[in-house]
């Protein structure tokens, strides 16, 4: 009965991210518009456009291979797999330890390295832009993602999320150097690895600096569709994986009846909002940077998490 | 009972080797001895494996060969037995390879009859019990590999590469030498088995240390050490590079374990700082190297400089626990780097038959001048993508299994009580999150830019699939990643018995968990399962895929390729090796190697065609090999007067030289 009751926690959440993903895009972009004193598309828009391309044909180049074909399922089944593992209302997930915070990122790098290879397949110029500088980028941003999953590991004595997720809710955690660094180096993180501004700006076509789209400028429909899903999905894992690192209320509660339910899945709810509303502001009020600014952005937050694991490593009450 | 069969083998061998000596110009010579080193490897192999999977006591042997007082010596323990199997393992890969890639083979007569005594020599080495037998096989090792080096000797950078790799594995050879003299102590213990029970001094054990890492480092690649390698690998025939990448520097690898485990007594906190830190380096400098590279193999030779860094990371963490008594964090430890030595020898020999059957196809190792291939190989192209994936680590491959162990060890340091180390190993550990993300970007860049885009030049007729026997070995190395991969559980078990026989303890029994999940210390709250999240990924995939074709359309159209409205149909307009590792030149080039950009833009009205000139150089071999040969060359010339003197000269300087020879023993206290 419990692991019928697991069951449907660990699939109901996975369902919930799916459907919350594109949601919560449309919202970033509303409250974008909004702050620009624009209108801005309605919420549902990404759902419209996912129907859309799923309707309409595939333009596929002449020379793709079936590398070409097959990335946008593996980098939606990476990515997808890698999400479901991040609690969000819940912290007891049924599967939460078939692959702890570094299998997560690890994931997240199978479907980037799939992504860049789909980037060079069909052999123009824009696809080998794109994939260099995502290969660049990742190559700072990953390790400096692991130094932060370091030190959090480090903290909370486990790389397993829902350790770590129950370790920081509970009261033992305190206020703590090592913390606040790790903080502001998986926002960085966070930003540049989802193409944000200031490192990449996702509503830009065209324009000599962009890197994730430029990555994907040749797939259409279906597969356009199912990139666009992924990549949706991966702001949301970030943003979940921040809320329950570092806001973990409302996730601990055990048992799993209807009101302790539904308190989770409103405090996730809140903290999507909220994350939401900070992330447009934050892209609102600065400007992109350029290509060549992004490795000291990401050598900050390299650094900020190397110091946060070396202060852990000194003591043990940073 | 398992020694004999494993020594009747390396016999075996060696007799396969005088036999190529005789019918090597014969037709079928190709079939005969690489058949025959098969099997043979395949018998070593299963007679390795029975030995470490029962657990069974070491053996031991001595032959009445070798120096007369002292015979030859061999011992099979779980230590030699493990890399007797990873040898074994690569071995008879290369060699199924070698049945369909050999018979392309130019000049087979140079090198039939080395091949079968290359593998002999590895086999000697990880069974030898004394120095003198290990010293000579592995000195037997390092000729044969180089006579396979030059077999293509009229190419000059062969020779090149054969001159420079003879001169280094003679220095790795003085200072494992040195070593083992000094642990044999004045009286000349050379056995393995009078080391083990005599504790030398701290001091001639730690200095012991120092030479056993510089000769086995050597060997294996440690930066600075690793002149030779990239060098020397692609030089040879690929299956041989295959087996010298993947196979030859585990056997260093090997040779400092057993040194620095088990000979060179208790061990102190500090020698592992030098390992951790070379290994931290090591790693991160050979994956910067290998983004700049365009010769695949070179490329690939590189890529084993940042494996070996990985290992011995791994080592150097297990020799830091095992110094403070910790001990199961040691295990982890030890376990982790012996994982990823069986891991890369998979990889490694796979993507070098991959990079073989390129060559086979098309005649070209410079991917500049390649592209396009996965339409034309498709096999390969997909087994080379295994292999790619798994040496960057992605889960659920084999790469990504070792590598999280790992890191799961670099976890466990703060418990370390010297201050030295802690601060040392956070920094090693970022270094190796960076070359585990460095190679991810390296072998995009291979893979891309070789199998996938535009071809860069026509190819008349055009490549077309490798043959079965080589495919049968890629599909082989293919499937074991895979497996390794998915059950790490049953590797790490098996790995059991080395742990035990030089730690004293090993990982938690991985059988024993729920879903063949995988736990790094009892204690511990982390765990992985590599069966999982394969099935998890395979699930979701295929949901998704079946989603799409039953609700979205299912229209395709072929086009010409959109490219923002300007495709170019000329295939130079693609990106090319060189520009897409230009941002990680930038990046991390500008100050490890002084990358210069320089535009050469003719002035209007000149019509020469402008110029993007980039210059790197190699710092290590500037600043450091290069005035060694200097000074090496400047000495000869200051010496050369000594050739031209009379015989009373000579003999006066004999006589010179004696008397105070005789000085310095009746001075010596």
């Amino acid at each position: 009965m419990a692991l019928i009751r697991d069951l449907f926690i660990q699939g109901g959440q996975m369902l919930l991210l799916l459907v919350l993903a594109p949601l919560f895009t449309g919202f970033v972009r509303k409250m974008k518009a909004r702050l620009q004193r624009r209108q801005g598309p309605p919420l549902i828009q990404p759902y419209l456009d996912l129907i859309r391309l799923s309707r309409k044909e595939v333009v596929l180049a002449e020379q793709a291979s079936w590398l070409f074909r097959a990335t946008p399922y593996l980098v939606f089944a990476a990515t997808w797999v890698a999400a479901s593992l991040i609690p969000t209302f819940r912290i007891d997930l049924l599967f939460s330890w078939s692959a702890d915070l570094i299998a997560i990122i690890a994931l997240l790098g199978s479907a980037r390295f799939f992504l860049a290879l789909a980037g060079l397949d069909v052999g123009t110029a824009f696809g080998g832009i794109g994939s260099s500088r995502e290969v660049m980028i990742a190559s700072l941003a990953e390790p400096a993602m692991i130094m932060v999953v370091f030190t959090l590991a480090l903290i909370a004595g486990s790389t397993q999320l829902s350790n770590v997720a129950e370790f920081m809710a509970s009261p033992q955690v305190g206020l703590r150097v090592s913390l606040g660094l790790a903080l502001f180096g998986l926002v960085m993180v966070a930003l540049a690895e989802n193409g944000r501004i200031p490192i990449d700006n996702p509503a830009t076509h065209l324009e000599l600096t962009m890197v994730h789209e430029a990555m994907v400028l040749e797939y259409s429909g279906r597969h356009l569709a199912l990139i666009e899903l992924s990549a949706s999905l991966k702001l949301l894992l970030y943003v979940s994986l921040l809320g329950c690192v570092f806001l973990p209320w409302g996730i601990e509660s055990a048992g799993a009846s209807v009101p302790t339910l539904a308190l989770g899945i409103a405090a996730y709810l809140g903290k999507l909002v909220l994350a939401g509303f900070l992330l447009a502001l934050f892209e609102t009020s600065i400007a992109k940077m350029r290509v060549f600014r992004v490795p000291e952005f990401l050598g900050a937050a390299l650094m900020l998490g190397l110091l946060a694991t070396l202060l852990r490593f000194v003591s043990g009450s940073f | 009972m398992m020694l004999t069969v494993v020594l009747a083998c390396a016999a075996a061998l060696l007799g396969l080797g005088v036999l190529a000596v005789g019918i090597a110009r014969s037709a079928s010579a190709t079939r005969i001895i690489y058949g025959a080193s098969m099997i043979v490897a395949a018998i070593s192999c299963a007679a390795a494996a029975m030995h470490l999977l029962t657990a069974a006591a070491p053996e031991s042997a001595a032959l009445p060969v070798g120096v007369p007082w002292l015979g030859a010596h061999f011992r099979l323990d779980a230590l030699s037995a493990f890399f007797l199997v990873v040898v074994d393992l690569g071995a008879f890969g290369a060699s199924l390879f070698a049945l369909g890639y050999g018979e392309h083979e130019t000049a087979p007569q140079r090198v039939l009859p080395f091949y079968p005594a290359f593998l002999c020599g590895m086999t000697l080495v990880v069974l030898a019990d004394d120095a003198f037998s290990f010293l000579f096989a592995w000195e037997f090792m390092s000729l044969s590999s180089w006579a396979l080096v030059v077999s293509h000797h009229r190419v000059p950078e062969n020779v090149r590469a054969g001159y420079v790799y003879l001169i280094m594995a003679t220095f790795g050879t003085l200072a494992l030498l040195l070593g083992f003299g000094l642990l044999a102590g004045a009286d000349g213990h050379y056995t393995f088995e009078a080391m083990r029970a005599a504790h030398p001094a701290t001091l001639v054990g730690a200095l012991a240390l120092i030479l056993a890492f510089i000769g086995a480092g050597s060997k294996a690649g440690v930066v600075p050490l690793h002149v030779w390698l990239p060098l020397a690998h692609p030089a040879a025939p690929s299956h041989v590079s295959a087996l010298m990448s993947g196979v030859m520097t585990k056997v260093a690898v090997y040779g400092f374990i057993r040194i620095a485990f088990e000979l060179a007594g208790p061990p102190a906190w500090w020698w592992s700082i030098v390992v951790l830190a070379v290994g931290g380096v090591t790693a991160v400098m050979g994956l910067l190297y290998a983004l700049m590279q365009n010769d695949l193999k070179r490329l690939l030779a590189y890529s084993t400089v940042e494996n070996v860094g990985i290992i011995f990371v791994g080592v150097g963490l297990a020799l830091a626990f095992r110094a403070h008594d910790m001990q199961a964090a040691a295990a982890l430890a030890l376990t982790a780097a012996l994982f990823h030595v069986f891991n890369h020898a998979l990889f490694k020999s796979l993507l070098f038959f991959g990079v073989g059957a390129v060559l086979t196809a098309t005649g070209e190792r410079n991917m500049e001048r390649l592209g396009g291939l996965i339409h034309c190989m498709p096999q390969t192209a997909f087994l080379v993508l295994v292999g790619c994936a798994a040496i960057s680590a992605l889960p659920p491959l084999n790469g990504f299994a070792s590598e999280w162990l790992t890191f799961q060890a670099v976890l466990l340091s703060p418990q370390l009580p010297s201050w030295g180390l802690r601060i040392l190993v956070p920094a090693v550990g970022a270094l190796l999150a960076l070359s585990a993300a460095l190679a991810a970007a390296c072998f995009v860049r291979a893979y891309g830019i070789t199998f996938l885009g535009r071809p860069r030049r026509a190819f008349s007729p055009l490549p077309t699939e490798t043959d079965g026997f080589s495919r049968a070995a890629m599909i082989l190395l293919g499937c074991l990643c895979l497996v390794a991969g998915v059950l790490p559980g049953l590797f790490i078990d098996a790995l059991a018995p080395v742990t035990t026989a030089l730690i004293g303890a090993h990982m938690p029994q991985q059988s024993d968990l729920q879903w063949l999940s995988i736990v790094p210390i009892a204690a511990s709250r982390s765990s992985y399962d590599g069966l999982l999240v394969f099935l998890f990924m395979v699930i979701s995939g295929t949901l998704a895929a079946s989603a799409i074709h039953r609700l979205a359309s299912d229209r395709v159209r072929r086009a010409p390729a959109w490219d923002c409205g300007y495709p170019d149909p000329s295939p130079a307009t693609q990106y090319t090796a060189m520009s897409f590792a230009e941002p990680i030149r930038r990046v991390f080039g500008t100050t490890v190697f002084r990358a210069k950009e320089i535009v050469d833009l003719p002035p209007p009205g000149d019509i020469r065609a402008a110029q993007l000139k980039v210059e790197m150089r190699d710092l290590i071999w500037d600043f450091i090999y290069v005035p060694i040969a200097e000074a090496v060359s400047v000495t000869a010339d200051r010496l050369n007067p000594l050739q031209f003197l009379t015989i009373r000269q000579f003999l006066s300087l004999v006589f010179g030289a004696l008397v105070i020879l005789l000085l310095v023993l009746a001075l010596w206290p």
